[in-house]
This record gives C-alpha cells, sequence and structure tokens, in this order.
C-alpha cells in the first residue's frame, strides 16, 4: 500500500508542476525564496497558490462537470455576479457574512439553472452554460449599476488577502474546499455514480442512478465553485469588475482539468489532480512574469508549454513511456 | 488438394501476440463460388484469422495464397488489389452522406477535375439493380434500414474487390425478413462465383447459407468440413469439443400448484408503445417473450422497468398497487433489467468489471451508504466467479471483454442485488456459444431458485427450452399466452403469423 502511494506522486501532473518551478527557477533564480513578514509569508512560490486560488477553486467544480461529459463555460460569469452581489451588499451596509451567504445563495442559484437546463431540458452543455456566459456578465453590470463598485469593509477584505498560518487566505479555502470535495465524491457513491454518467448516461439511468439529481447538483457545485473565486477575486482587488472579474478563467478552469487528466469525454476523473493542473498554470504565468520576458509572449510561451504537457499524457506517448499510461489510469480510480 | 483449387489460401498460419497463441498453424483454402462458414467461439482466432486474410494483421509464420500464388498483404487496401473484400458487422460507411458517395467513395467518377454526380447516380443504380435493390442513390444512406446498408457495403466491396467477399457477422441486427434478403444476394453472388466468408453466430443461417465451414477453436483449425454431411449437433460438438446441455428443447413442466403470484399487469400499457396488455407472473416462472423485431417486445420490457413509464393500466407488485414511474421505482421493488444493446445501454465501457458489477446495488444503497474497494472486490469476485466471467483482472475496463462475458456482468450486476424479477432483452445475442451456454444454465438455475423472469428472445428453440410460459407479440399488441406441453417453435411461429388470436391453446 506504501508503494502504491508513492507510485501515484510520481504522476505526470506533479512531475509537469516540479519542471515548470523549476524552470522558474533557473529564469529566476530568487524564485524559491520565501521570506517571513507581518506574520505571513512571501514569495513567488507563495504567490503562485494565492494567484492560482481562484483557477484552482472553479477547477473543483469544473471536474465533476467535465467528468460527467458537460462543460460549464458561465463560472467566469457567475464570478462576476457573485463579486457584484458580495460588494453592492456591503456597499449598502450589509454585514459581509450577510453579503457571503447572499453572493454564495446566487452561485448556487445560476448553477442550478444551469443543471436545470442540462438535466431536464437535455440541452446540451456547452450551450446551456453558453446562456449564462452571455447574460452572466450583464446581470453583473446591472448590479454594479454599469461602475466598478468598491468597498472598504476590512471583514470581506481579508477572504481575498488575509492569511492564516502564514499562508494566503484565498490558498487555505482552496485546500479546504478541495479535501472536502474529494472526501465527498470519495467517501460516498457519488464519485463512482458521476463516473457511471459520463461514461453512459443511458445505461447509469438504467442501472437505477438518479441521473438526473446527480447532475442538477454536479452544476450546482460548479455555481457554488464559482461564487467563492467571484468573492476572493472581488475582496483581493477591493471592489466589483462586472466587465473584468473572473473574465477567460472558465478556459483556464477547464484546461486545468484537462491537464489534471480527466477526459472532456467523461468518466474518469481527479480533483486534486485538476488543482495541481491550475498551479501549472499559474506556475507559468508566475514565471512568465517574473523572469522578465517580454509580455508580448506570454501567451505564446505558455500555449506552448500546455501542448508539451498535453502531449505527455497522449495515448500515443503514453504507450510508449508505458509508465505514464498506467498512472494516468490510476489517477481517478482510487 | 492442388495448388490451383483455392481462390485465398492460409498455410500454417501462425499469430503470436506477446506471450499468447492466437493462431496455432491453421490452414484455411477458399474456393470459388461457395460459402464457407468460419465458425468458432469468441477467442477461438475467427477474426485473427480474418485479420491476417484481409492483410491488417502480419502471420508470424506461414503464408498466405492467392490463386496458388504466395502474396504478402501489407493491409486492407492491399489486399483489395487482390480481389479481397470485407463487409464488417456494424456497417462503417458514412450514413450522412447519399448511397451513391457511399458506393463510389475514394473512386467517384470526374468530369473536369470534379466529381461527376450524374453519371455517379447513374452508374449506382445500375450497380443496385444487380442487387434488386431499387432506391434513389441521391439519398442518404442513414435513411435506409440496416439490412440496405449492409447490402450497399457488400456492393461496394464487390465492386472494389470482387473476388473474395468476407462477411464478418453480417446478420447481427437483422430480422428475420432482412436476413432472407442478404442471403438471396450472397446466392447471387456466389452464383457469379465469388468466393464468401460467412462469420456468424447462428447456426440456423450457417445451415441455410454456406456450402462448407471451417471450425476453430482456441486458435486451432478443428476441421474443415462439407456441410451437407454435418447435423447441427455435428457442429455445435466441433466447436466446443462437447455436447451442450441445452441442444434438445425440453419443455419445463408447469407445476402442479402454481407458486404465489408476484406480479400483475392489468391493462398496462404506453400509447405509440404497446396497446394495453394483462399479464400475472408467478414466483419461480419464466415468461418467455416471442415476436418478430418490432413488434414490440422491448418496449413490453421498458414499461415494465419504468425506463418509459406506461400511461394507463394498473400494475401490483406482491398484491399492492404501485406505480413503476422511473427505473428507480422498479429496482426498489428488486427489478433488474438486462437490455437489449449491451453497448448503448448495459456496459459502463470505460469503468471497471468490478464498478460495473457493483454499479445497481450501489444505486440501491443509495449515495451516503458507499460500499469500500474490499466489499467491491468481493461482490464481484462472488459473482464474477458464480457466472464464470472470464477477465484477467476485476479492475480492467469492462469493454475489453468479449460480448458474451459483457453480458455475464449485467447479468452479475442485477444478481448482486438479490432481485425478485428479472427481465433480459434478447440476453444469447450475439455471444459465442460457451457463454451462449452459460447464460441459459443461469436461466434454469434461477427459476429453480424461486425468481420470476420475463426473457425475451427470437431465438424460438431457447425461448421453447426455459420458459414456463411465453407471451407472443405482434404489432404492439400481446396477442397470444401459450402455455404447457404443447409449447415448441412451431405454434409459435404460428402466432407469430397468425391473425387470429384464438388459434393458439
Amino acid at each position: 500500500m506504501k508503494r502504491f502511494q508513492l507510485e501515484r506522486l510520481a504522476n505526470p501532473q506533479l512531475l509537469a508542476l516540479v519542471a515548470v518551478l523549476l524552470i522558474n527557477w533557473l529564469l529566476f533564480p530568487n524564485f524559491f525564496r520565501i521570506t517571513w513578514q507581518d506574520g505571513r509569508l512571501f514569495g513567488s512560490v507563495i504567490d503562485v497558490l494565492n494567484r492560482g486560488a481562484p483557477v484552482a477553486i472553479l477547477a473543483i467544480g469544473m471536474t465533476a462537470v467535465i467528468a460527467t461529459k458537460g462543460v460549464d463555460l458561465s463560472v467566469g460569469a457567475i464570478m462576476a455576479v457573485c463579486g457584484a452581489v458580495a460588494a453592492t451588499m456591503v456597499v449598502a451596509g450589509y454585514p459581509t457574512p450577510v453579503a457571503v451567504i447572499a453572493a454564495l445563495s446566487v452561485g448556487l442559484v445560476c448553477g442550478l439553472w444551469n443543471g436545470f437546463l442540462v438535466a431536464v431540458l437535455d440541452i446540451q452543455p456547452i450551450v446551456a452554460t453558453l446562456v449564462l456566459m452571455v447574460a452572466g456578465r450583464g446581470i453583473a453590470q446591472l448590479i454594479t449599476e454599469g461602475s466598478i463598485v468598491t468597498f472598504n469593509e476590512p471583514s470581506l477584505i481579508f477572504i481575498g488577502t488575509g492569511s492564516f498560518l502564514g499562508f494566503p487566505m484565498a490558498a487555505v479555502i482552496a485546500l479546504v474546499l478541495m479535501i472536502a470535495v474529494t472526501l465527498l465524491v470519495r467517501r460516498t457513491a457519488i464519485g463512482l455514480f458521476i463516473q457511471a454518467i459520463g461514461v453512459n448516461r443511458a445505461a447509469a439511468s438504467l442501472a437505477g442512478i438518479h441521473s438526473r439529481m446527480l447532475l442538477v447538483l454536479v452544476y450546482a457545485l460548479s455555481g457554488f465553485c464559482a461564487a467563492i473565486a467571484g468573492i476572493i477575486v472581488a475582496a483581493d482587488i477591493r471592489g466589483a469588475d462586472a466587465n473584468n472579474s473572473g473574465l477567460w478563467l472558465e478556459l483556464d478552469a477547464i484546461l486545468a482539468v484537462v491537464i489534471g487528466g480527466t477526459s472532456l469525454l467523461g468518466g474518469k476523473f481527479s480533483i486534486p489532480l485538476a488543482v495541481v493542473g491550475a498551479l501549472i498554470i499559474q506556475a507559468m504565468n508566475t514565471g512568465i512574469l517574473v523572469s522578465g520576458f517580454r509580455p508580448e509572449f506570454n501567451l505564446i510561451v505558455k500555449a506552448g508549454m500546455i501542448i508539451l504537457i498535453l502531449m505527455l499524457q497522449s495515448p500515443l506517448i503514453g504507450n510508449a513511456l508505458g509508465f505514464f499510461k498506467r498512472d494516468t489510469r490510476q489517477a481517478g480510480s482510487k | 488438394m492442388a495448388d490451383g483449387e483455392y481462390v485465398l489460401e492460409a498455410r500454417g498460419v501462425l499469430k503470436i501476440f506477446g506471450n499468447h497463441v492466437a493462431l496455432d498453424t491453421v490452414d484455411f483454402g477458399l474456393r470459388s463460388g461457395e460459402v464457407h462458414a468460419l465458425l468458432g467461439e469468441n477467442g477461438a482466432g475467427k477474426s485473427t484469422l480474418i485479420k491476417i486474410l484481409t492483410g491488417a494483421y502480419q502471420p508470424d509464420g506461414g503464408g498466405i495464397y492467392v490463386d496458388g500464388a504466395e502474396v504478402s498483404l501489407d493491409n486492407p487496401l492491399h489486399a483489395q488489389t487482390f480481389g479481397i473484400g470485407t463487409v464488417y458487422q456494424e456497417v462503417n460507411l458514412l450514413p450522412n452522406r447519399s448511397v451513391a458517395e457511399n458506393l463510389f467513395l475514394g473512386h467517384q467518377p470526374r468530369r473536369f477535375g470534379f466529381v461527376d454526380f450524374r453519371r455517379m447516380e447513374a452508374d449506382a443504380r445500375v450497380l443496385l439493380a444487380n442487387y434488386d435493390l431499387h432506391i434513389d442513390p441521391s439519398s442518404e444512406l442513414g435513411t435506409h434500414s440496416v439490412a440496405v446498408q449492409q447490402i450497399v457495403a457488400i456492393a461496394r466491396a464487390v465492386q472494389l474487390s470482387g473476388k473474395v467477399l468476407i462477411l464478418d457477422e453480417p446478420t447481427a441486427s437483422l430480422d428475420r425478413n432482412e436476413v432472407e434478403r442478404l442471403f438471396e444476394v450472397v446466392r447471387g453472388l456466389k452464383a457469379k462465383g465469388l468466393a464468401i466468408i460467412f462469420i456468424t453466430h447462428f447456426l440456423d443461417q450457417v445451415f441455410a447459407i454456406a456450402d462448407r465451414v471451417t471450425v476453430l477453436r482456441n486458435g486451432k483449425l478443428i476441421d474443415t468440413r462439407q456441410l451437407d454431411a454435418l447435423s447441427r449437433t455435428d457442429v455445435v460438438r466441433l466447436m466446443l469439443g462437447k455436447d451442450i446441455a441445452f441442444s434438445g428443447a425440453t419443455d419445463v413442466e408447469p407445476s402442479e400448484t402454481p407458486d404465489e403470484v408476484l406480479l400483475e399487469f392489468k391493462s398496462y400499457g404506453r400509447r405509440r408503445s404497446v396497446l394495453p396488455f394483462d399479464l400475472t407472473i408467478h414466483k419461480g416462472e419464466v415468461i418467455g417473450v416471442a415476436g418478430l423485431l418490432g413488434s414490440g417486445r422491448t418496449e413490453v420490457a421498458r414499461i415494465m422497468f419504468g425506463a418509459d413509464p406506461a400511461d394507463q393500466g394498473e400494475v401490483m407488485v406482491n398484491g399492492k398497487p404501485t406505480s413503476l414511474r422511473r427505473t428507480t421505482d422498479a429496482i426498489r421493488h428488486g427489478f433488474g433489467f438486462c437490455p437489449e444493446d449491451r453497448k448503448a445501454e448495459g456496459i459502463l465501457g470505460d469503468l471497471s468489471v468490478r464498478e460495473n458489477i457493483v454499479i445497481a446495488l450501489q444505486g440501491k444503497l443509495g449515495w451516503f451508504r458507499a460500499l469500500n474497494r474490499d466489499e467491491q472486490l468481493e461482490i464481484a469476485g462472488r459473482f464474477g466467479e458464480a457466472m464464470d466471467i472470464r477477465a484477467a483482472s476485476l479492475d480492467m475496463p469492462v469493454k475489453l471483454l468479449s460480448g458474451g462475458n459483457q453480458q455475464k456482468v449485467i447479468l452479475s450486476r442485477w444478481l448482486a442485488t438479490d432481485p425478485a424479477f428479472l427481465i433480459l432483452d434478447e440476453p444469447t445475442r450475439g455471444i459465442d456459444v460457451g457463454a451462449h451456454a452459460e447464460i441459459v444454465r443461469t436461466i434454469n438455475r434461477l427459476r429453480e431458485d424461486g425468481m420470476a423472469m420475463l426473457v425475451i428472445s427470437s431465438e424460438l428453440d431457447e425461448v421453447v427450452a426455459y420458459s414456463s410460459r411465453i407471451v407472443v407479440m405482434r404489432d404492439r399488441e400481446m396477442v397470444a399466452e401459450l402455455r404447457g406441453k404443447n409449447i415448441n417453435p412451431g405454434v409459435i411461429v404460428q402466432a407469430i403469423a397468425n391473425h387470429t388470436d384464438e388459434a393458439v391453446a
């Protein structure tokens, strides 16, 4: 059993993360320097954890959605909506907990709406969630009345910029959420049912799985995760920007899930590896930033790295290096 | 045997995968103008032999001879140039293109560098007329029945190769009339001197069409024989190396005191699907359902299981009125359902054998009473052994198993839920003879244990062998119920064909 655990650590995602970090270190020798200041940790690596948290949180919900053979394009827009809700409410004088609970509820409702379209009306997930992807930003603008709502409520700002035991709050929230959701799907039968629906929904339904209810809940989870990410981003910049909050992050989240080894065709999935995927993406972003490349190169370098990582996971190369194949197979199955 | 006797010949062909010998020095000879059946259980080496004859695999020993001259076939396209063409079980044409395009894809007649559609369609019409197929060549292929698509596939293969035609289970998804239609086409080609290799699981069809038969078992050649000297039992014995239990149709004795009633359906039906029917099912009873494809057999099963809920009539389980609005209602009452289309509705292909077996039980237990890995392995192992599922590991994806083993997995899935009533839709379709026998044995064993079952099957001999009663479906209506010792295939065929309901006892 011990040996098995060690083998699981040597999966392509973690190796890729280590490789990206090492490259960053070569380009920027101070990359691994961590200092303790004002009761918290500072450094590029800590920055990766902090900045990577929103996408990691999105990826947690997105993994479950993709495992059912779906996709949720609306998470970026839901972030904007929920950030706007939280910001306008604290500005209007509501206490932070009320504002946060309201924002989380709105995210949950957005997710339920997506789930309703996908599971009950049987609309293709990519189209169903496109609705809210487009409409969500409009709703967010209506809430903020077209302006960037800024606030100075310390308890709300703490969620985005505070620290816990020296670690950034956003990273701590992402970690707790990852562990909670992973335990939820793995310690219950939910994970098996999600995979069954993703592999063959007709067969899963005939085998007696409440596929409709489970699908609705999976999209609700994704909306909920997006709400958390939205609150964090708003708290971080002390304001709700309806146009730019969470912009294109749905694509980063999908990419993180795919890097994490979950196929867009549904089935086997791994939430922790999707979070590692999010960290890989952020490590690349941070690396490009600190190493002083001209910003024009950023997207190209990122694309190149992604192609490399995905190539390592392709069945063709996996067969050549039997090692990787075995690991991706085991990654989701526990 | 003179060298020139065969159009296509394999001599001492050897194929090894890893350390598994898939074909062990097999000889096979095909004459022109014959239909040569290739038989064997799944895993006997039929597909490996075919793949070698079509150039998809290279033999590790021995040689392939076309008209007596040794050839090396690099790939199926290369084999085509020697006149060897193949039609597979699942038609692999393009359903969204026209019939004519499918016939000439890659070889379209051209004019000024553009495809000459007018000529292509005219050519297609002429070509199809040879097969007595008068359809519009510009119509989409997908709009035609599978039988017509098969004939188009054959026409394409013959057009491109023209000497040897390999038919790999072409009849698997055809109904009786369509099979007959296909056989006429095959007979026509045979009369024209084509050499035809025919692979199937249906012995009836072998006897209906083939001249000679070659039997493989465990990668070894058992024998090649002239078919008219053989009986069905001889062929089965060659395939299995032993007699199988169900070959003689034995009626099930109706028990003197019928067991207690489990289910009662009263005017149960669904609009545009099945006309209302009445059916009472006792414990320890197997109800056979006979009828042609499309007669409403599968629809009855789906209504009973709640997959398509009924919109009229009532149902009582153990004497209590209830409703079966969805599959989970039915499962709660101890129902199980093995669907006809294993691949589309049965297996969870990418999940492991273990997960496929426990999924229904886990579904019954709910989200929060998860079976842990050890419990899953114990359950999967127990049923895997009882059903003789041949899998290298319980953790391998179920899609890698043979059809027969997949069917056993789905059966195990329901047996794990300890069902009171099991619905089996074509449980033996398209699976090898060994798995077939195993499933028939299981049905008999479960009946003796007191389980009620509804079994839909096209194989009348088989239905007769294990059913306590048989209901006959015709045109979405339950038209007859046969019971007692006078159940036999003849009476069923009569009931299916008859238009007056009283004709049968």
